[in-house]
């Protein structure tokens, strides 16, 4: 260690404060004007955490069951006769899906029409919940070896969560449907008119820009269109509510106040759509193997 | 490091003492960083995402007050730019809302330490209330668009109702530390 004089030490001790301060302006317009260092510090850092939160998180996912565990048996009576009710309806549209899709595939065959493509998915677990009041984020554990590429659509079991925003070694970050900036094409099911999904950093985002005339009604459907390439047509988002103030909002069907699991949808998608979304490619021809 | 100091030729440090002066030096702003962690977990009851505030103002505030040598302005910058790193923010706005905190309470120690817990809490109040409404600001400008203010006037909120039970943990530790 240098020695140095009382007086300079002292000096020093004063500077550190205002040169740190400047430290920040500094790293402001660093972020500002270059994304990928500030985004390699984050990615870099997430790394670094997800195995701990992978461990803390589970004694807090054990209590949140527990939680939901008391919860339910308060309602057990109630929610089994709701549940009947609904089994019985759904037994009825489970036949009504059964006719349709043999239909469906009867119409394909006559059209020679391919079927859409099943995508791979990998599932994920939620780690951190790192939100702010300024942004809506969560953290996954992807484990060391993933295939986990920036832009894929993250989906719990009911609808849409977000899209995968930074991808680390073993960690990725998601962008909540309900960040700020998230703008995502969506389609009302009824009418087929396209809208944009908007984030307000609040619990519901907001349907902004729908084609004229085509007025969302409360109770619509909303799914994810294929407008612009980055999603699949048909993933379901929501239901259209009418907010305050004649502001349309979406009932998101994911639950992100809970989110545990997210399923990480490769549909293939990077902004444009490939040419094999028309036309699918031949099966490899193999050949050369055996000479 | 100060601890260093030579006093005298008997008075030397031994690996052990250097080791424990070391950790009790560190030990806030340890603490402030596995809090900071922690406000990012899954909330335990389900709620709205992101509602969590960071503890980086209150820890920041209370060992400037009381024990402004163990939360050097090194440590601040520190537990600022985790906060940013953490959340995905704009990087820089943590660091420079705390550092200032650290100043402005640093400027009015004299008077603040000697008040009473309810007091020193309103000072709080009065201060992150400045503090966040800054940083909004800060945010707005470079976002470049009007960002909504209630998630804003929640944080704060929440951040000035979390700190009675963050200031009972860290006078926990400060009378650990206080008794070497």
């Amino acid at each position: 260690m240098i020695r140095l004089s009382v007086p300079l030490r002292q000096a020093i001790a004063k500077l550190v404060l205002p040169l740190l301060i400047a430290a920040s302006f500094a790293l402001m317009l660093l972020g500002k004007a270059d994304t990928v260092i500030a985004e390699r510090a984050r990615v870099a850092l997430a790394d670094l955490l997800v195995p701990v939160y992978g461990i803390l998180s589970r004694p807090v996912g054990a209590a949140q069951d527990a939680v939901a565990a008391i919860r339910a048996l308060t309602d057990l009576h109630a929610e089994n006769a709701r549940l009947r009710e609904e089994n019985a309806r759904l037994k009825r549209w489970h036949d009504v899906a059964m006719a349709l899709e043999a239909e469906n595939h009867a119409l394909r065959a006559v059209l020679n029409a391919p079927a859409d493509p099943t995508p791979g998915f990998i599932t994920a677990r939620v780690v951190a919940d790192t939100g702010t009041a300024y942004a809506r984020s969560v953290l996954l554990s992807t484990g060391p070896r993933h295939a986990v590429r920036k832009g894929q659509v993250a989906l719990d079991q009911n609808g849409l969560v977000g899209r995968v925003s930074e991808v680390g070694s073993r960690s990725a970050r998601i962008l909540l449907v309900t960040d700020i900036n998230s703008r995502i094409p969506v389609q009302i099911e009824r009418t087929r008119a396209r809208a944009i999904l908007a984030g307000t950093n609040g619990p519901v985002p907001r349907l902004q820009h729908w084609s004229d005339g085509m007025q969302p009604q409360p109770g619509d459907r909303i799914v994810t269109s294929a407008q612009a390439g980055a999603f699949p047509a048909g993933l379901p988002v929501g239901t259209v509510r009418a907010g305050p103030g004649g502001v349309m909002e979406v009932e998101l069907s994911a639950e992100l106040s809970r989110l545990e699991f997210v399923r990480l949808h490769d549909f293939g998608l990077s902004g444009v759509l490939p040419p094999e979304q028309v036309t699918r490619p031949e099966a490899p021809a193999r050949r050369r193997g055996g000479s | 490091m100060a601890l260093g100091s030579p006093r005298g030729g008997l008075a030397r440090q031994t690996l052990l003492q250097r080791l424990d002066a070391a950790a009790h030096e560190a030990a806030p702003a340890a603490l402030g960083i596995v809090l900071i962690m922690l406000s990012c977990l899954p909330p335990l009851v389900p709620g709205q995402p992101g509602l969590m505030p960071s503890a980086g103002p209150a820890a920041v505030y209370f060992w400037t007050l009381y024990r402004p040598r163990l939360m050097p302005p090194v440590a601040v910058f520190a537990l600022g730019l985790l906060t940013d790193l953490l959340s995905g923010a704009p990087l820089g706005v943590n660091t420079l809302l705390l550092l200032l905190l650290h100043a402005a309470v640093l400027s009015q120690r004299r008077v603040l330490a000697r008040q009473s817990f309810l007091l020193v809490w309103v000072a709080f109040l009065l201060l992150s209330s400045l503090l966040l409404s800054l940083g909004w600001l800060l945010r707005v400008a470079l976002a470049f668009a009007i960002l909504p203010v209630m998630p804003a006037v929640l944080e704060f909120g929440l951040t000035v109702a979390l700190y009675p039970p963050l200031a009972w943990l860290f006078v926990r530790l400060e009378r650990t530390l206080a008794v070497p």
